[in-house]
C-alpha cells in the first residue's frame, strides 16, 4: 500500500528529484535575466573581454544612473514614463469603453444591437500587425504620429474586453437589476453603484493583462514614434544598438532591459492570483 | 397603506397569452396570497403590479390611482425577491438604505428608519456585515428590512421562503404575517406552496394556466373549491377524484371527495384494495387502489384500526361531502 | 441568452456604445478595409497614382520565390516555437503538479518571462549569443564550436526559436498546470492501484484528459508565433541572414515600410488575415465543443 501511494505522490528520493528537475527548469528560465542583471552592474571593458563575469560587479549605480538620466538617444526615465502612460492608457481606455458597451449590450434593447455585436465579434480576429500599414496611414492623416493618442487608440480598437464583461454581466442575477429598479435606481446609477463594484475583481484581472499587453508593444511604437522623446522603453532598447560595426554600450543597454522588465514583473508577480485568473478566463 | 385594484389584467408575450384577465379589489391592509403550480403566471402577475413587466391590457390601481405606465419606484411598492437580490458588495445597512439614499432622504432620517427596521427584525448586530456573512434566515430578514424602510403602500413577496429549510420556513411564515399586521401594509404574496397560502392568506387567488380559478378566504376555498384544479391543488393529501364510469354512471362528471371525508367500511359505495398505510402518529393515511386503477387516499384518526396491505375493503362517504365537476373541470 | 429585465431607452445605450463604435470604425474597420482595397492596386513608380491590378498582387506574391520561402520559414518557425515551448512547459507542469507543497513558489518564479516583452527577450538572448561578447558563444568556442548566427542560417533560426519559445513558457506552464490539477486525484490513484506505472499512467490517462488543453495551446501558440514574435526577430536577426528568419509578419513590415511596396504589403496583410481567421475559427469551434462537453 505504501508503495502504491508512493507512485502517485513522490516521497524521499523521488521528491528531491522532482525539486531538482524544477530547479533546473527555473535556472534555465532565469539565466538570461540573471546574465542581463550581471551585465548591468559591470563595466564595458569587463564585457567586451569575454568571458564576462557571472556574478554582479560594482558599477550598478553608474550604469543605472547613466541609463536613467542620459540613455543613448533619450533618457530611459523619459521612455519609462512614455511606456507607463501608454500601458495605462491602453488598459484604462479599453476597460472603460468595454464596460460601457458591454453594459449597453446586456441591459438594453436598442436598434442595431445585433449588428454591433457581430461587428465587435469580427475585431476579435485581427491583431494590429495585420492591418499595420493602413492603420499607420490613418494615424499619419490625423497628425497623431509621435503622440500618445497615436500610441494608444489603435490598440484599444478590439473587443476582447467587451466580450469578457458581457460574459460576466450575464452571470449577474436579473433580480439585482430589478431590486435596483424597485429602489428607484436608473440605469447609470445601477451601473455605477452596483454593477461596477461587483465587477471589481474582473476589472483588476483584466487590467493586469492589458497593462502587460500595452507595456510590451513593440512594432507599433517603432512605426509611429520617430521622435526619441516619444520612444517607449521596449522599442527604445533596439534603438540603442549602434549601426555598423561600433561596439554597443552593453552595460547601459542591459540596465535599460532590466528597467523595462521591472514594472510588468511587479504587476504580474504582485497581482499573481488576479493575473492567472484573468489569463485563464480571458482565453475561455 | 392603500388599496390595490386589478381590473381584467392581461399579459401576452408575442402571441402567447400568459395571463388571461385577472380582477380583484384588495382592501387596505389585506394579505393576499397568489398560489399555483410553476408556470401558472403567478410571478408574472406580481411583477406586473411591481412594474417589472409591462401590462398588455387592463389596469392596475394602487390607492385608486392608475399606475400602468409608472416606474416601480413611483408606484410606492416594495418587493422581496425569491433569492433576496441583496447587493453583495454593500453592508446590511447600505442594502437597506440604498433606496432611501436614491430618494434623497435626509441622512439622519435614513439612520432612524434603518435602525427601526433592524430592531423589528432583530438585525441590529449585523448592520455592518456583508450579505455573504449572514445565514439564509438573516438574509431573508435583510430583504424584508429593505422593503420596510421604504414605508411602501404595498408589499410584494415573490416566493420569499422557498430558499429556506422547512423548519425556518414555518417560523418565517408566522413572522412575516405578524410583521405585516403590525405595519398594517397591504401585501401581495406569491407562492407555490398551498400550506403557506392556507396559513398566511386573508384571501387567496388560486391560479391555473394564467387564469384565476378562484379568489376567496382559505377555508372557503378549501370547503368549496370552484374547480377540479382547486380541489386537487388545495389540501394535502389532495382530494380523491373518481370518474363517472367508476361510479357506475354514464355522464362524464367527476366526483371529488376529500380524504378526511372518506371512511373504510365492510360495504360501501366502492370497493378497493389496500396498497400502503402511512401511520403518521396523529393520523393514518391509507392508500388504496380501485378496480380501474384510480388511486384513493383515506385519512383516519390514529386510533382507528387499519387494514393489512392487499386487503379488499369498502369505501364510504356522506353524499353531503361530494363535489361534482363537469368535463371542463367546473363545479356543478 | 438575454436578460429578463432590460432598462428602457434607445439613446442612452447608443451613447454608451458610441466610443467603441467610433474607435473600432476608425482604427479597425477602415484600415482593414483599406488593406483589402490596396491589395488590388499597385502604385506607379513615382507614387503619385494607383493602378488597378485586380488579383495581380496575389498572383505575383504566390509566384514570388521569396514570398514562398517566407511561408516555409513561418511554418518551420511556428512549429518549432510551439513544440519547444509547450514541451518544456509540460515537463515543468508535470513536475510542479507532483508537489503537494511548494508548487506555488515555482509558479511565482516561472511566470516571470510572461512579463518580459518579446523585444526585450530578443535582446537578452542576443546578448548571450552575441558573436563578439556572448557568454554562451565564448563557452561554445571553448568546446570547439564556432557559433555565428549572423552568418549561419540554421543558427539564426535556432536562436529566434529559443528566444520566442522562452517567453512563451510561462503561459503554457500555467495552462498545463491548471489542466493537470483539474484531473481528479482519484482517477490517477485508481490507475496506480491497478498497477500502472508513471509512464503508463501518463500515456493512458493524463495525456488523453489533458488533450483539450493541449489542443487549445497548440492553436494559441501558433497564433503567437505568427504575430507576436516580431519583436524577437527584429531585435535578433532583422529577418536575416538571407531572409532565413523572415516570417510573414516581418515581411509585411519590411515590404511595406522599408521597401514601400504598399500593394504587395497590403496583399500580404490580406493573406495573413485569411490565415488568422481560419485559426480563430478553429479555436472557436474548439471552445464551442468544450462548452457542450
Amino acid at each position: 500500500m505504501a508503495e502504491q501511494t508512493g507512485m502517485v505522490e513522490k516521497r524521499g528520493a523521488g521528491l528531491w528529484l522532482t525539486h531538482l528537475g524544477l530547479i533546473i527548469g527555473v535556472a534555465f528560465i532565469f539565466f538570461p535575466i540573471w546574465l542581463a542583471f550581471v551585465a548591468s552592474t559591470v563595466s564595458q571593458p569587463e564585457i567586451v573581454r569575454p568571458p564576462m563575469p557571472l556574478l554582479p560587479g560594482d558599477q550598478f549605480f553608474e550604469n543605472y544612473s547613466k541609463a536613467l538620466t542620459a540613455g543613448i538617444n533619450a533618457p530611459v526615465a523619459l521612455m519609462l514614463g512614455n511606456s507607463l502612460f501608454m500601458a495605462l492608457g491602453i488598459a484604462i481606455g479599453k476597460i472603460a469603453i468595454s464596460l460601457l458597451s458591454a453594459f449597453a449590450i446586456v441591459y438594453f434593447k436598442f436598434p442595431g444591437k445585433k449588428l454591433f455585436f457581430w461587428l465587435i465579434f469580427l475585431t476579435l480576429m485581427l491583431p494590429v500587425e495585420v492591418r499595420i500599414v493602413p492603420t499607420y496611414e490613418v494615424i499619419a492623416n490625423f497628425g497623431m504620429l509621435n503622440s500618445y493618442q497615436g500610441l494608444i487608440l489603435p490598440l484599444i480598437a478590439s473587443a476582447t474586453a467587451t466580450f469578457l464583461f458581457r460574459q460576466f454581466f450575464m452571470t449577474v442575477p436579473d433580480e439585482l437589476a430589478e431590486a435596483a429598479r424597485v429602489d428607484g435606481a436608473g440605469p447609470m446609477r445601477f451601473f455605477f453603484d452596483i454593477l461596477l463594484p461587483m465587477s471589481r475583481t474582473n476589472i483588476a484581472a483584466l487590467f493586469v493583462i492589458l497593462f502587460i499587453y500595452g507595456w510590451n508593444q513593440y512594432l507599433w511604437p517603432l512605426l509611429i514614434t520617430t521622435d526619441p522623446s516619444m520612444n517607449t522603453i521596449v522599442m527604445g532598447i533596439k534603438q540603442m544598438f549602434p549601426s555598423g560595426d561600433d561596439i554597443a554600450d552593453w552595460p547601459v543597454i542591459m540596465a535599460t532591459s532590466i528597467l523595462a522588465m521591472i514594472p510588468p514583473v511587479i504587476v504580474v508577480v504582485g497581482m499573481q492570483k488576479l493575473f492567472i485568473r484573468g489569463l485563464v478566463e480571458s482565453e475561455k | 397603506m392603500a388599496t390595490l385594484t386589478l381590473k381584467n389584467v392581461k399579459k401576452s408575450f408575442g402571441k402567447t397569452d400568459v395571463i388571461h384577465g385577472v380582477s380583484i379589489d384588495v382592501e387596505d391592509g389585506e394579505f393576499i396570497v397568489i398560489v399555483g403550480p410553476s408556470g401558472c403566471g403567478k410571478s408574472t402577475l406580481l411583477r406586473m403590479v411591481a412594474g417589472l413587466e409591462t401590462i398588455t391590457d387592463g389596469e392596475v390601481q394602487i390607492g385608486g390611482r392608475r399606475v400602468n405606465e409608472e416606474e416601480p419606484m413611483a408606484r410606492d411598492i416594495a418587493m422581496v425577491f425569491q433569492n433576496y437580490a441583496l447587493y453583495p458588495h454593500m453592508s446590511v445597512f447600505d442594502n437597506m438604505a440604498y433606496g432611501l439614499k436614491i430618494a434623497k432622504v435626509e441622512k439622519s432620517e435614513i439612520a432612524d428608519r434603518v435602525a427601526q427596521a433592524a430592531k423589528l427584525l432583530q438585525l441590529e448586530p449585523y448592520l455592518q456585515r456583508k450579505p455573504r456573512e449572514l445565514s439564509g434566515g438573516q438574509r431573508q430578514r435583510v430583504a424584508m428590512g429593505r422593503a420596510i424602510v421604504r414605508k411602501p403602500a404595498v408589499f410584494l413577496f415573490d416566493e420569499p421562503l422557498s430558499n429556506l429549510d422547512a423548519k425556518l420556513r414555518v417560523q418565517m411564515r408566522l413572522e412575516i404575517r405578524a410583521l405585516q399586521r403590525e405595519l398594517g401594509v397591504t401585501a401581495l404574496y406569491v407562492t407555490h406552496d398551498q400550506v403557506e397560502a392556507m396559513t398566511m392568506a386573508d384571501r387567496m387567488i388560486v391560479m391555473n394556466g394564467g387564469v384565476a380559478d378562484q379568489i376567496g378566504k382559505p377555508l372557503e376555498v378549501y370547503a368549496n373549491p370552484a374547480t377540479e384544479f382547486v380541489a386537487g391543488f388545495i389540501g394535502s393529501p389532495p382530494t380523491n377524484f373518481m370518474t363517472g364510469a367508476l361510479m357506475g354512471a354514464t355522464s362524464d362528471t367527476k366526483l371529488g371527495v376529500r380524504p378526511e371525508h372518506m371512511r373504510l367500511s365492510e360495504t360501501g359505495k366502492l370497493s378497493a384494495r389496500t396498497t400502503y398505510c402511512e401511520a403518521l402518529g396523529a393520523e393514518t393515511l391509507v392508500h388504496l387502489s380501485c378496480a380501474d386503477g384510480t388511486q384513493v387516499t383515506v385519512r383516519q384518526d390514529a386510533g382507528a384500526p387499519f387494514p393489512e396491505v392487499g386487503a379488499q375493503v369498502g369505501l364510504d362517504w356522506d353524499v353531503a361531502n361530494e363535489m361534482r365537476f363537469d368535463a371542463a373541470g367546473r363545479r356543478v | 441568452m438575454e436578460k429578463r429585465v432590460t432598462f428602457k431607452g434607445i439613446w442612452l445605450p447608443l451613447l454608451l456604445v458610441l466610443p467603441q463604435i467610433l474607435i473600432t470604425a476608425i482604427f479597425f474597420f477602415y484600415p482593414a478595409g483599406q488593406a483589402i482595397w490596396q491589395s488590388l492596386f499597385i502604385p506607379d513608380p513615382f507614387g503619385l497614382s494607383m493602378q488597378w491590378v485586380g488579383l495581380g498582387n496575389f498572383e505575383y506574391l504566390l509566384s514570388d520565390r521569396y514570398y514562398r520561402a517566407s511561408f516555409v520559414t513561418t511554418a518551420i518557425f511556428s512549429i518549432l516555437v510551439t513544440v519547444v515551448s509547450m514541451g518544456v512547459a509540460l515537463y515543468l507542469a508535470i513536475l510542479a503538479d507532483r508537489l503537494i507543497k511548494g508548487s506555488g513558489t515555482y509558479r511565482t518564479l516561472l511566470i516571470w518571462p510572461y512579463a518580459v516583452a518579446p523585444a526585450v527577450a530578443g535582446v537578452l538572448w542576443l546578448f548571450m549569443f552575441n558573436t563578439r561578447v556572448g557568454v554562451v558563444t565564448w563557452y561554445l568556442g571553448l568546446l570547439g564550436y564556432d557559433w555565428n548566427h549572423v552568418l549561419n542560417e540554421g543558427e539564426a533560426m535556432g536562436l529566434v526559436v529559443v528566444a520566442s519559445a522562452w517567453g512563451r513558457i510561462s503561459y503554457n506552464f500555467l495552462f498545463f498546470l491548471a489542466g493537470l490539477q483539474a484531473i481528479p486525484r482519484s482517477v490517477i490513484e485508481a490507475a496506480a492501484i491497478d498497477g500502472a506505472h508513471f509512464w503508463t499512467r501518463f500515456r493512458t490517462i493524463v495525456w488523453p484528459l489533458l488533450s483539450p488543453t493541449t489542443f487549445f495551446l497548440l492553436v494559441v501558440n501558433i497564433i503567437y508565433a505568427f504575430f507576436e514574435t516580431f519583436g524577437v526577430i527584429h531585435t535578433i536577426t532583422s529577418g536575416g541572414p538571407q531572409q532565413a528568419t523572415t516570417i510573414l509578419v516581418y515581411k509585411v513590415y519590411s515590404d511595406g515600410f522599408v521597401g514601400q511596396d504598399l500593394g504587395s504589403s497590403a496583399a500580404q496583410s490580406v493573406i495573413l488575415l485569411v490565415i488568422v481567421s481560419l485559426l480563430t475559427v478553429i479555436q472557436f469551434k474548439y471552445i464551442e465543443r468544450r462548452v457542450h462537453y
